[in-house]
């Protein structure tokens, strides 16, 4: 104690020197390892196939300036953000590059999480890349994320059942209903679960009524007569006679694995369902189409949510130029595409979908793009977790909806949620 | 201190200069236990009664700001919170009650075993022995709807995880299995309280077993009985691991722990998380106050009549 007068900043060193020597025995070792002088960018994603060789890629193109680590999140979305969310209240420097749900670029933002894309970054970044993926990338006329892939919801229909595939919702129920009445396969597979999967759900259909949920700045729940269609919509289908009896539990998979069993003659689902039919089901890959996701307007037919990842740069990040740098790498359009056709995740520039070498695998590329051009964003709001939260459980089950009566709950809790004076259940 | 202790009346008048100087040796002595237990209780549970009096999300850092008890009346008058509240006390009580009758009847089994008492007492202790967590995923994997081979069992069409009842069983019939040997330990200490000599005295009297077990054990056990039933309520009460893994608190399964956790980890809302906080500690302080009124009140009358 007494030396620390005389000597100061000798007791913080030594404290630190202590701190390490005790990080040596766990496997926290990397954390004192960064003051070898080398800089180590940080890349926090979730799990994605070969994204490593994604990673290896750009830390080539540094030529030896810094090093790329790859850290891999956890599986589950939640727990994803949960991580995250976690270290950065704590002011955590360790994260460089964050991989967000399009969903949570609001909160990071408003928080004051992520940095700000500006000057030449941000002109790459929106060069070529799709109006759509971009917009989930900007919170208050700001970019702060980099689009890394998307993803739109579409029509799959069995062509042998259904020779036209239909434009709207209630065409899309009238024909199940006749395909159930003619003892055909008739089943409409749609995620009703109570989580995430049903709030897309209900977005898109908003959208397609021309409806909002949030005012555009996110702050007033508006729940306007469009979102109050949708409502009926998802009673519509619950209470359909050709409803799947699982639809309360239903997740993307379980639907996906449904439709396999042949039962099933129209899925609102992913494009990842594609591949997994033509690997489990060959027989009925043949007859497995896809259209533009029926509307509530017929005019607006093929309004989907987007759905995807962004990249962003944490505000703690002790190596910013060179994070911001590794983010353009891991999106350009050349690793967009590697990741496109190997791990099956649509890209987000364009240009990429033009590439001959894109035609296998995404045989429905064009019927993508087409709903990236038109594409609904789920509300963007800070307290986008309390508002999907919220939105999933008044929701659930779907076929307990009262429209009116449901939209003046959503109405409540949603603003209360926005206020954050509301409880999360 | 045992001197200190037996002369009070020297230390009122005025103590000699050597014992002031030991008194005085003995609160420093005491001094920095006395100060770590405040540090790691009583200033966590000061801090947190100070942020459920504020507007605090984390998200939104600049409207940070001090609002009274406004956040005790919303979460007070908020459904979710009662529904939480309703499904807590509803696996408090069927697990508590549950984990009575059975631990009582392996404690018995435990006690009165002749042979390899030693390895079937370790048995028994197993399912204690398990981290919770771990437990709960291999009921989850046994209830999975596709893969599980109890719901294979019971329910081959269903999922029973995503029903309401089904799921609140599961995770009662977790809770007990895990923490049964805990109670039928406790209560083993309390029937070795029992005295031999006074079970074949009742026996001489023509007393029936069962007339044996609810005239002359449960009386001189109830002490012990509190105790654990006290213990577990408390335990119950604050039920958390089990949920998570087996439901995430979907179906209205959650308890107010897992509110709590929502609010606080997922919502990043310190203000309402740190409210839902003090009232659970609240609720279990009053738990805790009723049990040791009622044991206060039972254990002298209790003591009685053992002897008589």
């Amino acid at each position: 104690m007494r030396f620390a007068h005389r000597v100061p900043g000798r007791r913080g060193r030594r404290l630190r020197v202590a701190l390490c020597a005790a990080l040596v025995a766990s496997p926290l070792v990397a954390a004192c390892g960064s003051d070898d002088g080398g800089i180590t960018v940080n890349v926090y994603y979730s799990i994605e196939e070969n994204f490593d060789k994604v990673i290896a890629n750009c830390a080539d193109a540094a030529h030896g300036r810094y090093k790329v680590a790859f850290t891999a999140l956890p599986r589950d979305a939640d727990d994803q953000r949960e991580q995250m969310v976690r270290r950065l209240a704590a002011g955590d420097s360790d994260m460089d590059i964050l991989g967000l749900d399009v969903t949570w670029v609001a909160e990071f933002a408003q928080a004051g999480w992520i940095a700000e894309w500006t000057g030449q970054d941000k002109a790459d970044i929106e060069q070529g890349t799709l109006a759509g993926p971009l917009t989930t990338a900007r919170w208050q006329g700001k970019l702060f994320a980099a689009p890394k892939n998307t993803n739109v919801q579409l029509l799959w229909y069995r062509s042998d059942v259904v020779p036209t595939p239909p434009k709207t919702w209630s065409e899309m129920l009238d024909m199940a209903a006749r395909l159930k009445a003619e003892h055909k396969p008739a089943t409409v597979l749609m995620t009703g679960a109570q989580y995430e999967g049903l709030v897309v759900q209900f977005s898109t259909l908003t959208a397609g009524a021309g409806g909002k949920i949030l005012s555009d700045d996110g702050s007033k729940a508006v729940v306007d007569d469009g979102a109050v269609r949708a409502l009926q919509a998802l009673r519509d289908v619950a209470t359909s006679p050709a409803v799947s009896p699982s639809l309360s539990n239903a997740k993307e998979d379980n639907i996906r694995q449904e439709f396999e069993k042949g039962n099933a003659a129209f899925e609102l689902n992913w494009p990842f369902v594609y591949a997994s039919m033509g690997k489990s089901n060959p027989e009925l890959a043949k007859v497995f189409k896809w259209a533009p996701y029926p509307a509530l307007d017929a005019n607006k037919t093929g309004t989907s949510t987007i759905g995807g990842y962004d990249l962003a740069v944490s505000t703690y990040s002790q190596h910013k130029p060179e994070a911001f740098e590794v983010a353009k790498c891991l999106r350009s359009a050349e690793n967009q595409k590697y990741s496109a056709i190997n791990s099956g995740v649509p890209p987000t520039i364009e240009s990429v979908y033009h590439d001959p070498e894109m035609a296998e695998p995404y045989p429905m590329r064009d019927a993508i793009l087409t709903e990236l051009k038109s594409a609904a964003v789920r509300p963007v709001t800070p307290v986008y977790q309390n508002v999907s939260t919220l939105v999933s459980a008044i929701l659930s089950p779907p076929s307990g909806i009262d429209p009116p009566k449901t939209a003046e709950r959503l109405r409540t809790e949603l603003q209360d949620a926005l206020d954050s004076k509301g409880v999360l259940p | 201190m045992s001197e200190a202790v037996d002369t009070p009346r020297a230390a009122v008048k005025g103590a000699s200069d050597g014992k002031k100087a030991e008194r005085r040796l003995a609160f420093w002595l005491c001094a920095p236990a006395a100060l770590v237990m405040l540090a790691v209780t009583g200033y966590p549970i000061i801090y947190s009664i100070w942020l459920s009096l504020q507007r605090y999300d984390l998200r939104f850092p600049s409207q940070h700001e001090f609002v009274g008890l406004d956040n005790y009346i919303t979460v007070l008058t908020n459904s979710y919170w009662w529904t939480a509240f309703g499904v807590t006390a509803f696996i408090t009580i069927v697990s508590v009650v549950i984990e009575l009758v059975l631990g009582m009847a392996l404690a018995l089994i435990m006690h009165r075993t002749l042979v390899a008492r030693g390895l079937i007492r370790t048995v028994a202790l197993i399912p204690y022995g398990i981290v919770t967590v771990v437990a709960a995923f291999s009921w989850r994997y046994a209830w999975d709807a596709n893969t599980g081979y109890l719901s294979q069992l019971f329910d081959p069409d269903g999922a029973p995880l995503t029903q309401r009842a089904s799921a609140l069983t599961i995770i009662i019939a977790a809770e007990v299995w895990k923490t049964v040997p805990f109670m039928a330990l406790l209560l083993m200490a309390g029937l070795a309280l029992v005295p031999e000599d006074l079970l074949k005295a009742a026996s001489m009297d023509g007393a029936t077993a069962w007339q044996r077990f609810t005239k002359v054990m449960l009386p001189v056990m109830k002490p012990a009985i509190l105790v654990a039933l006290l213990f577990r309520t408390l335990d119950a009460f604050r039920v958390f691991d089990n949920i998570f893994v087996l439901t995430s608190g979907a179906q209205e399964t959650g308890s107010v722990s897992m509110q709590t956790y929502n609010n606080l980890i997922k919502g990043l809302n310190l203000g309402i998380g740190s409210t839902m906080s003090v009232l659970i500690f609240l609720a279990v302080a009053l738990i805790a106050f009723i049990f040791v009124k009622v044991f206060g009140a039972a254990a002298p009358g209790n003591s009685d009549n053992g002897r008589r």
